[in-house]
Order: C-alpha cells, then structure tokens, then sequence
C-alpha cells in the first residue's frame, strides 16, 4: 500500500477523512480515484476538467514533483500539498 | 417582530447577522470553512441557505446549509464542463431558484441547475449562438473579477422566464426554462466601440421592482430604468454623482423607489470623496436623494459590490450593504438613517436579506 498525505484543508470538508491515507493504486490518477469511492466528491477538489490537477495543488511521488499519470509504486508515499497561495 | 435575517458571503466564508428588532443584531460565522464565498441566498422554497463558492485550492463548489447556517454541506457533483470540452468552471458566481431549479451562475459563463437542491447540478446553458458567444468563452476575454455569468433575475410569475447577465457582455432573457435566449439590451448607453448591435453591455446590476413590468439597471455607464420588463432601457443617471456603480435595490413595495451605491469609476471604485452615501429616487429616477446620516462621512473609501445591497419585505423595508472592507451598513427606514451592524469582517461579495416568520 501506498502511503498518502493530504493537505489540512480538505479534512473539514470529508467526515472520517484523516491526513494518512493507505491506497492501492497504478498511478497519482487512479490513487486519488480510490479517495473519490471512500469520499465521494474529493476528486473533485484535486482534479480539475482535462483531467488535470488543480492548479495550487502539488503532487510529490517519493519526493518527485507528479502529474495524474505518474506511477505510484506499492511502498511510495505521495504528498498532496496545498501550494503556498492566496492571502 | 419576527426574526431578520442577513446572509453575507465575504472572501474568507459566509456569515450570519440578524435581529428580532432591526436594532440590536447578532454575528454568527464563518461558515464554509473560510472558502471565499461570492454569493449567499436563503431560498424560501426550502428553507435552506445556499453559498456559490470557489477556492484557489479545491476549485468551485456550492455550499447549502438546512438549519439557518449552523452546519453545512457542499456539493459539486456535475458542476463542470468535462474533460472533451476545453472550458473550465473556476469560479461559482450567483445563485437563484426559478420554481424547482436552483440556478448557479459560473465562469467560464454557464449556468448550471439542481434539481434536488444543490446536491447535483448539470449544465442548463452556455448561451452559445449568441453575438459574441466565442469570443467571451476565452478566459482571455473575460473582464477582471472573472464572474462569467455575474446575476439573475427570476419571474416570480413564471419560473421558465428569466434574466442571466453576462459580465462585459450585457444581460439576456429566456423564457423557455434556457433553451433559448434573446438579448435585452436595447436603448442602453456605451461609451466604447462594438462588434454587434444587442451584445457589448456592462450590465453590473439588473432589478425588478414591485411591479414586474419596471426594471431598473446600475450599468457600467449610467443607471437605466425600463418599463416594459427590460424589453428596451432609458437612461436616468441625472441627479446622481456619477454614472457608475455595482450594487442596486428595488423597494418591495413601491415601483418608484430604488437606491444605488454610486461609486467613483476609475480604478479605486470607493464611494465619492470619501463620503458614504446611499442614493434614492422615489419617483422612477426622475430625481435622486443622497442618504448618509449615521454613514460615515470623512476618510470612508468604501466599496461596495453588485450583490451586496439588498432590501427587506417589512412594512416599512430596511435596506443593508456590505463593504469591501468587512463592513455592513443597515437602515430600519428606508435608508433616512444608518447605522453599522458588523465591521471587521472579511471583503463582502454579498448580503440578502430574508425576514423568517
């Protein structure tokens, strides 16, 4: 399992959602699919139409900067990170 | 008296204030978890608040609330264009019902519709076809602030009849529930070269009055009033400070009485001279009134946006705004006197205004 990190500013907005989530997925795209089935409407809130990622939202793969078709490994750790914006 | 209450959406969350007697109000917020919120409404069909709400981070949503604002939900289920379509939803703008619709306005400019309130939408209308319909689908083209669709105005009598104003564009009525569309921009005023005749309006404000037939218009160049439910326009900006300005209300009772935020047009668009003042025409805008006692009359450069006046259903209606830097104004006496009832807030996109039995 993959280990995946979220942003603080999503927890408020899922019941049951923590910062630590476990996932089993090919790739950043379908990691976050897995979310989405847990917590419906939250790939909404990372992915944009395209698919693309939002803009202010980052994904690191085992310390790599990520797009959606990144492989995720089964001992990676992602980080979704809530870029440093807005005032 | 029964309760009043305000719904204030403002750039960090949505806000409650409200009164048993329009003198002493109380402050409930933030709610939305901070997200910025640019329009909040009560809808009297059922009973819940909803938020138009869009954050840098996590994109655009609409918030709804069952219990009067003490907890909330969000949805934005359907709420987008596609991944084949090339457009964007970045930004939900303003909120109606129109019978069993809940309509949000958004950009890139397209209105979507619920169903069962706000928990899915689909896409009702991008008004393609429409002069000017390619160009303005450019995020490039669009105007500062990015609204898209940037106001409606429903037909209390006909739910498939109403008005979406395109901003930069001009506004546009339908009266088969969005499937088709007609311009309604006849007679007014620009001050700026166009490609077509009926499209290439700022249309900032559009109100109905107490009689459906009478309008009223806050444009980017000058006030407009219509007497035939915006089928044409004329101008009435005489008497007033200046020709431009955001926010408008209509009186519940009373088709000739309006008020208008004039505000200075350049790039500051605060009130003039420093000085706040609610402006009031009581015969149609043949003639305006300037309100200002309790309002702040030195060093006030207050701003205030297109949703962010409103006016109450009581006897004698109470009108409210809100500022770009956190302030709302309320008046119980149809704007003779002021008084402020909540400051410090974060910069308010809008206040609405319903009186709960």
């Amino acid at each position: 399992m993959a280990d995946l990190r979220l942003p603080g500013t999503l927890t408020p907005l899922f019941p049951g959602l923590t910062r630590h989530v476990e996932v089993e997925a090919a790739n950043v795209l379908g990691a976050i699919d897995e979310l989405e089935q847990r917590w419906p409407g939250l790939r909404d809130r990372l992915v944009a139409e395209g698919p693309s990622l939002r803009s202010h939202i980052h994904v690191y793969v085992d310390g790599e900067r990520a797009g959606l078709d990144t492989p995720v490994e089964e001992r990676s750790r992602l980080d979704v990170i809530a870029a440093i914006s807005g005032g | 008296m029964p309760k009043t209450m305000l719904t204030v959406a403002t750039r960090k969350g949505t806000f409650i204030v409200e009164s048993d007697d329009r003198r002493d109000w109380k402050l409930r917020g933030p709610y939305c978890e901070g997200w910025p919120c640019y329009h909040a409404i009560y809808d009297p069909t059922t009973g819940e608040i909803y938020t138009a709400a869009a954050s840098e981070w996590h994109g655009t949503t609409v918030w709804r609330s069952a219990d009067l604002g003490e907890t909330w939900e969000m949805s934005s289920e359907g709420l987008t264009y596609g991944d084949e379509d090339g457009r964007k939803v970045s930004k939900a703008s303003t909120l109606a019902r129109a019978g069993d619709r809940l309509l949000v306005g958004v950009e890139a400019p397209g209105i979507f519709e619920s169903r069962d309130n706000g928990r899915t939408w689909s896409l009702l209308s991008t008004l393609s076809g429409q002069h000017g319909s390619e160009e303005w689908d450019d995020p490039a083209n669009q105007p500062p602030g990015h609204l898209g669709i940037s106001g409606f105005v429903t037909d209390p009598g006909d739910a498939d009849r109403f008005f979406a104003i395109v901003q930069g564009v001009g506004a546009f009525e339908t009266e088969d529930g969005g499937s088709s569309w007609t311009p309604r921009n006849k007679g007014l005023r620009r001050d700026w070269p166009a490609d077509y005749e009926d499209v290439g309006f700022c249309v900032h404000k559009l109100v109905r009055s107490a009689e459906p037939q009478r309008m009223y218009q806050q444009n980017h160049v000058g006030m407009h009033r219509s007497d035939d439910a915006g089928q044409s326009w004329n101008e009435i900006t005489e008497g007033l400070p200046g020709d431009f300005g955001f926010a408008a209300a209509a009186h519940p009772h009373d088709k000739e009485t309006f008020y208008v935020i004039p505000v200075d047009g350049g790039h500051g668009r605060t009130m003039h001279d420093g000085k706040a003042a609610v402006w009031r025409t009581r015969d149609g805008g043949s003639s305006w009134q300037d309100l200002r006692k309790g309002l702040p009359q030195e060093n006030a450069h207050l701003g205030v946006l297109r949703q962010a006046m409103t006016i109450d259903k009581h006897d004698t209606p109470g009108v409210y705004f809100g500022t770009s830097t956190g302030q709302v104004f309320a008046s119980a006496d149809e704007g003779e006197t002021w008084s402020e009832i909540a400051s410090y807030l974060p910069s308010i996109s809008s206040v609405d205004v319903v009186v709960l039995d």
